[in-house]
């Protein structure tokens, strides 16, 4: 499928470019050179060199992997088998980095928003990357992980004047890195979920808290995942699928008015649309 | 295999196609001139009827557009016939998915042709969602003396009918139409990216990114799932299915390929569900070129039967393989597309060139195999004489007959006069469709939004 968020079509010839380095470099598919015998085993940052060092290129590449990975396409669904090898691509060099060391353990502090991290939507990124230029990314799946045919007609537009469409964001404790390092994340994320929560304050809880404080199950959808990290509540571990198929009222709550409430609202941000 | 020899005619032996054998000269193009190319109009597919003598082709914005071959004629023996417009419709609409929020793409992902049966022609063309059966036909009759109405269409006046009259046909104008027969529709969760007509004629399959439908021509409330690789935790999605396709003569048996280099070979008479496959065909990785990105070139974008049956073809990111179908464990041969690019991989990642999915296709005697590369380049390889060669598409070799010259690509060192250098391939002049005519050496190429036809030099 031809994308449409390419950067470039031209090679550049600068011998020096990081981009041209980073090609010699995985050319030769040598997962691991040392340069100038400097190579910084902890992937701290020792200062850029003529030749950057492998973790510096490595990194480079989860970097650009996981932009593409929330790169949101707005209005049309994206590509399922792209996301899926940049996905894999992660995967691979998050496994390398675990087994050399350098993936970074946050400290105690964060601990307690480390599973928030993970909740970020590609939307919201989106839109903070866009407003601060760059950033460090959160490193989340986006679309891929949803179960489009099972999230139903409760797949709930909260608010199109800023989600102009429906990112599910993971479900925070089946994120794969979770299964293997659940409380490891780096550092610098933390200046991305600042921005994250800037934004987030300024839409509007009420309605949304409205909408969803009762429907457990629907964590999949962004203003529930925020909502709930707002409140502290523990998202549940389960599939989405199943949670969706046997919906359980986990919510002695949930009532026959608040889905009526719920729905007019529903109805009223298409007609609005 | 192909024979020396001079090139195939209609129903012809082998057709070579390499080297010194063959040359290969510009016959038309179609498509707009102009620089600024509409999104609608860049071509998603190309595909040759069972005789070749009409070409369809779809676009992004859901239109298709069928050429045909006007008949060979003796004042001009040095063409084997152009291709003109036959007929142009509109096959799929963009729509809007309520549920989740997203637009479904008109654009045509694949055009396949049914096998001729009667005067009207069929073709099958799917968006990312729905498959449709449109079936053309021509009207060059028209009747004329009808009983109740007059010949501007106004009813008569029962009362007014005091003789009865047989119609009669009178010659027309030659008209085209094009009607949609069948919808196949909300069978697919996920985007169709091929669709495969069997040799039995009744049946077809449909594939998306995870799954694959079998369909009967004439039930469109229906379709049965043979093949699922969805797992039950979508977090653990790790493979998803690129491409399908039938068996040009085993009704029962059909191939899937996957985004980790592999393809699956599935027989539907074993089970129901085709998860297990029959055959599983995999190249073991070679160890000293691994590297991030191997998973990713190794994606196969396309694959194609040979007409024999006996060999399949795949096209991953930087080569095309033919596989014996008896043999699971690597392929028979392997030609390198563009080996010059494999130190370029991770600017190809940035810029998202390394997802682009090529498609290949097999000549008419499975003698030579053709597939597209970058800069409107599209490469040809013999595989008797293991002759390759890469031409290019473009405006200014499309002199009527104009031999098209050899192009190289100059990959490090001294540049030579004729050559170009990597870093000045235009990356977004990609040639992804390609369509070799299946008994004479035509070919068409689609260049973003024109088409270019090529024909072998005949003397």
């Amino acid at each position: 499928m031809e994308t449409d968020d390419r950067e470039g079509n031209r090679m550049w010839e600068e011998d020096s470019s990081p981009k041209h380095l980073l090609d010699t470099m995985f050319a030769r598919g040598i997962k691991r050179k040392c340069f100038d015998g400097e190579e910084d085993i902890e992937g701290t940052l020792a200062g850029f060199k003529s030749v950057p060092s492998y973790n510096l290129q490595r990194q480079s590449l989860l970097d650009m992997s996981l932009v593409k990975l929330q790169l949101c396409h707005m209005l049309v669904e994206p590509n399922l088998c792209r996301s899926v090898l940049i996905a894999n691509t992660v995967r691979q060099i998050q496994e390398e980095m675990t087994q050399d060391g350098t993936w970074q353990v946050i400290n105690a502090q964060n601990t307690g928003q480390a599973s928030l991290d993970r909740l970020v939507s590609s939307d919201i990124l989106c839109r903070s990357t866009k407003e601060q230029g760059e950033g460090k990314l959160v490193p989340s799946y986006s679309s891929f992980s949803k179960d489009f045919e099972d999230i139903q007609s409760q797949d709930i537009i909260s608010d199109l004047s800023t989600v102009a469409s429906v990112q599910a964001p993971r479900n925070p404790q089946s994120n794969v890195w979770e299964m293997e390092n659940p409380q490891e994340n780096r550092g610098n994320f933390q200046k991305s979920l600042d921005q994250i929560f800037e934004t987030l304050e300024n839409k509007n809880p009420n309605s949304v808290e409205d909408l969803f404080s009762d429907v457990d199950n629907s964590y999949y959808d962004l203003d529930t995942v925020l909502t709930g990290m707002m409140s502290n509540t523990k998202m549940g571990h389960c599939d989405v699928l199943e949670s969706f198929s046997s919906q359980t009222t986990t919510n002695s709550n949930s009532n026959c008015k608040s889905d009526i409430n719920e729905l007019d609202h529903i109805v009223e941000i298409l007609v609005e649309s | 295999m192909a024979g020396a020899g001079g090139g195939g005619g209609v129903g012809g032996g082998p057709a070579p196609m390499g080297g010194s054998d063959l040359q290969w000269c510009f016959s038309q193009v179609k498509g707009a001139i102009d620089e600024d190319v509409a999104e609608a109009d860049i071509i998603s597919t190309v595909e040759f009827n069972y005789s070749g003598d009409l070409l369809a082709t779809g676009d992004k914005g859901g239109r298709v557009v069928i050429f045909q071959k006007e008949q060979e004629n003796k004042s001009r023996p040095h063409s084997r016939g152009e291709y003109n417009v036959y007929s142009t419709f509109q096959s799929h609409e963009p729509e809007f998915d309520y549920l989740k929020s997203l637009e479904i793409e008109e654009k045509i992902n694949k055009i396949r042709w049914l096998p001729q049966q009667n005067a009207a022609h069929f073709l099958l063309s799917t968006n990312d969602k729905t498959i449709k059966l449109w079936k053309i036909s021509e009207r060059d009759k028209r009747a004329e003396g009808y009983n109740l109405k007059d010949e501007d269409g106004r009813l008569r006046d029962p009362f007014r009918i005091t003789a009865l009259r047989v119609p009669i046909l009178k010659p027309m104008d030659l008209m085209v139409e094009a009607s949609p027969r069948r919808i196949f529709a909300n069978a697919h969760t996920y985007h169709i990216n091929s669709i495969s007509v069997n040799s039995d004629h009744e049946t077809y399959l449909s594939a998306d990114d995870l799954r694959v439908n079998l369909w009967h021509l004439e039930i469109t409330d229906r379709s049965f799932n043979i093949v699922d690789i969805k797992p039950v935790n979508m977090e653990e999605l790790t493979e998803v299915i690129t491409a399908a396709e039938f068996h040009p003569h085993q009704c029962n048996v059909f191939v899937y390929s996957s985004s980790k280099g592999t393809i699956r070979l599935c027989d539907m008479r074993s089970s129901a569900l085709c998860d297990r496959h029959s055959k599983f065909f995999e190249e073991p990785e070679d160890p000293s070129s691994r590297s991030f990105f191997s998973e990713i070139i190794s994606s196969i974008s396309d694959v194609k039967f040979s007409h024999s049956g006996r060999y399949m073809m795949t096209r991953d990111y930087l080569s095309v393989k033919v596989w014996d179908l008896n043999m699971e464990t690597r392929p028979v041969e392997t030609y390198q597309v563009h080996e010059y690019l494999r130190s370029k991989l991770c600017s190809l990642y940035e810029n998202d060139c390394i997802f682009d999915k090529f498609e290949c296709c097999w000549n008419g005697s499975d003698g030579a195999l053709m597939t597209g590369s970058y800069n409107n380049f599209f490469r040809m390889f013999d595989r008797s004489t293991r002759r390759d060669v890469t031409l290019e598409a473009s405006r200014e070799s499309s002199k009527p007959r104009a031999i098209l010259k050899p192009r190289k690509v100059c990959t490090g060192g001294k540049r030579r006069k004729d050559e170009i250098s990597v870093d000045s391939l235009d990356f977004n002049k990609k040639i992804l469709h390609t369509a070799w005519h299946p008994l004479q050496n035509i070919i068409a190429v689609a260049a973003t939004n024109n088409l270019y036809i090529f024909q072998d030099k005949v003397n």
